[in-house]
């Protein structure tokens, strides 16, 4: 590129954010939802006096040279922001692409280009721009990974959640089907968990499991046996009469285990067997 | 020949084991720890195995065999610390370690053999009263 | 199915017990096996390997790392050339044992991994293939 041409549009630079601007808010996928006009203002201003600074370098027409670094760096910011806001793929591009229209629109009112030299010039803006909105794609979808890879590891996580309801005493409510590869995912937490936490009793709340056939429940055995070996006791707690009816049906012997109805009545056995004792005290003023 | 040390604490006796076993250092842990059971007349054995990372079904015989055989001398048995790992291979296996008792770590292992002696020594006293 | 990788490791005396199940251990965390499964994997391979010094007086064992459909696992081969066994369905029955064991071993290392192949002829010989898969239950 040309050194007049960038300082041409150095000096033209309130001219280009003017249009620019309207270009963006004129545009229909101008997410207002997602981010306010000022907002976008002082964004727009900071990326456009980056990039005429990166246009005067020696190396302007390479966008991976040292000059083009702090503008990579704000690009870069700018479509994981956008990735995580939600903002479209289009949306995302459509901020580069409006800036090369308004580019190519000022370099045509040079008065000092002739129409060769103009063509030159604005492919060679043209160059720059596409590889930046090729960086702009990029970072989008890399953005767009994270949030998917984040969502998948809270999804497994909250699918197991190991809680630890008294000092020595975890409850691992367990909701939806179990099936072998879920029952060892649950196995191994509340495994972990009690050695984690040296809990010597593990509540395992079904109310939230639909059916128990044969299978469960001696995925649920062993769990118990596991946990035993291991030195702490479990309770299954959530036995709706319509489970206790199919276990006794399907001729499943859970003698070996301690059984509730209730997670509070299980609760409640666990107290006993750690000798801990509640009790309702005085009175107090809570304010409420 | 490579041995696994036995230290005694009071009434107990205590066996952390560091190394993965392989059959005939498990023998001579067994008959290591019977012969001093026998000889300290131990009321309790504690075995640690927090740091083995793997116990079959001959491993998992050599326990129960100890803690049958302490029983037999008048002494409980505690396996504590096993790993996770190792707890859902050995239900996997087929193998329930039933009449080895279990405890998470060192701490509670020896509340458990304490309460255990503590039940002994009433029900002997209980057993002397009955006998005045 | 393809092969990775493949070693031979003979197996004469039980301190090269010790030795295998090290090795075992290698390729498993190499494929990213968990540790449950890993050491499921190694439960089963002690056990076998333990009936190979015990009945069969030794013999070759083969660690392959193995691939099925882009999924990697660990396929153990235990060959022996004792006196084999005369009724391989009666072997496989949980409790039942010729020697003094629990007679866990055969069928307690089926359950511990994804395939099990066992072939035996009395007078020649006996050879299991297990393989456990990376994420295999």
């Amino acid at each position: 590129m040309n050194k007049d041409t960038a300082t041409y549009l150095k000096g033209k630079r309130k001219q280009i954010l003017e249009k620019w601007m309207d270009n963006q808010v004129k545009d229909a996928a101008l997410r207002d939802d997602l981010m306010s006009v000022a907002e976008l203002q002082q964004q727009s201003e900071e990326f456009l006096t980056a990039l005429l600074n990166a246009f005067g370098t020696p190396e302007a027409e390479n966008t991976d040279s040292a000059g083009y670094e702090t503008l990579i760096d704000i690009l870069n910011e700018i479509s994981i922001s956008r990735a995580r806001q939600g903002f479209s793929p289009r949306e995302t591009n459509m901020y580069i692409l409006s800036l090369k229209q308004v580019l190519g629109q000022q370099l045509e009112q040079n008065p000092a280009l002739d129409p060769s030299k103009l063509s030159r010039e604005i492919l060679s803006i043209n160059n720059i721009m596409d590889s930046l909105g090729m960086t702009t794609m990029e970072t989008y979808i890399k953005g767009r990974e994270e949030v998917i890879l984040r969502q998948s590891n809270e999804m497994s996580e909250i699918s197991t959640p190991v809680i630890r309801v008294w000092d020595g005493i975890l409850a691992l409510p367990i909701i939806g089907t179990l099936d072998s590869a879920r029952t060892q995912v649950v196995m191994e937490a509340l495994l972990e968990e009690i050695v984690a936490t040296s809990s010597r009793i593990a509540i395992l709340d079904i109310s939230g499991v639909p059916t128990v056939d044969s299978l469960v429940a001696q995925h649920l055995i062993k769990t118990v046996s596991a946990a035993r070996l291991m030195g702490a006791e479990c309770i299954i707690s959530g036995i709706r009469a319509e489970i206790a009816q199919t276990i006794v049906h399907l001729g499943i012997d859970l003698t070996n285990i301690y059984t509730k109805a209730s997670l509070a009545s299980a609760l409640k056995m666990a107290f006993s067997m750690l000798n801990i004792q509640v009790t309702r005290g005085a009175k107090q003023n809570l304010g409420f | 020949m490579e041995r696994i040390p036995i230290l005694k604490m009071g009434p107990f006796l205590l066996v952390t084991i560091q190394v993965d076993l392989y059959d005939r250092l498990a023998l001579t842990l067994e008959n290591d720890l019977i012969n001093m059971v026998s000889k300290t007349e131990a009321k309790g054995v504690l075995i640690d195995i927090s740091a083995v990372s793997i116990v079959d079904s001959f491993m998992g015989r050599i326990l129960g065999n100890i803690a049958s055989m302490s029983k037999i001398m008048d002494a409980a048995t505690v396996v504590v610390g096993m790993q996770p790992a190792v707890a859902i291979t050995l239900v996997e296996l087929g193998l329930t370690l039933s009449g080895v008792h279990t405890a998470l770590d060192v701490e509670q292992g020896m509340e458990l053999l304490r309460t255990k002696i503590g039940n002994l020594d009433t029900d002997e006293e209980g057993l002397y009263d009955s006998f005045i | 199915m393809i092969v990775l990788s493949k070693e031979k490791l003979p197996i004469q005396r039980e301190q090269d017990v010790v030795l295998f199940r090290n090795r075992i251990k290698e390729l498993a965390t190499k494929i990213g096996m968990s540790l449950v499964n890993q050491t499921k994997l190694i439960t089963a391979a002690s056990e076998l390997v333990r009936n190979m010094l015990r009945y069969g007086g030794g013999g070759i064992t083969y660690l392959e790392v193995v691939s099925k459909s882009s999924i990697p696992g660990v396929r153990l081969t235990f060959a022996d050339e004792g006196p084999g066994i005369a009724d391989v369905t009666l072997a496989m029955k949980d409790g039942y044992s010729t020697g003094k064991s629990l007679g866990l071993g055969l069928p307690g290392a089926k359950r511990l991994v994804n395939e099990f192949d066992i072939k035996s002829e009395p007078g020649k010989g006996t050879t299991v293939i297990i393989i456990r898969w990376k994420n295999g239950l």
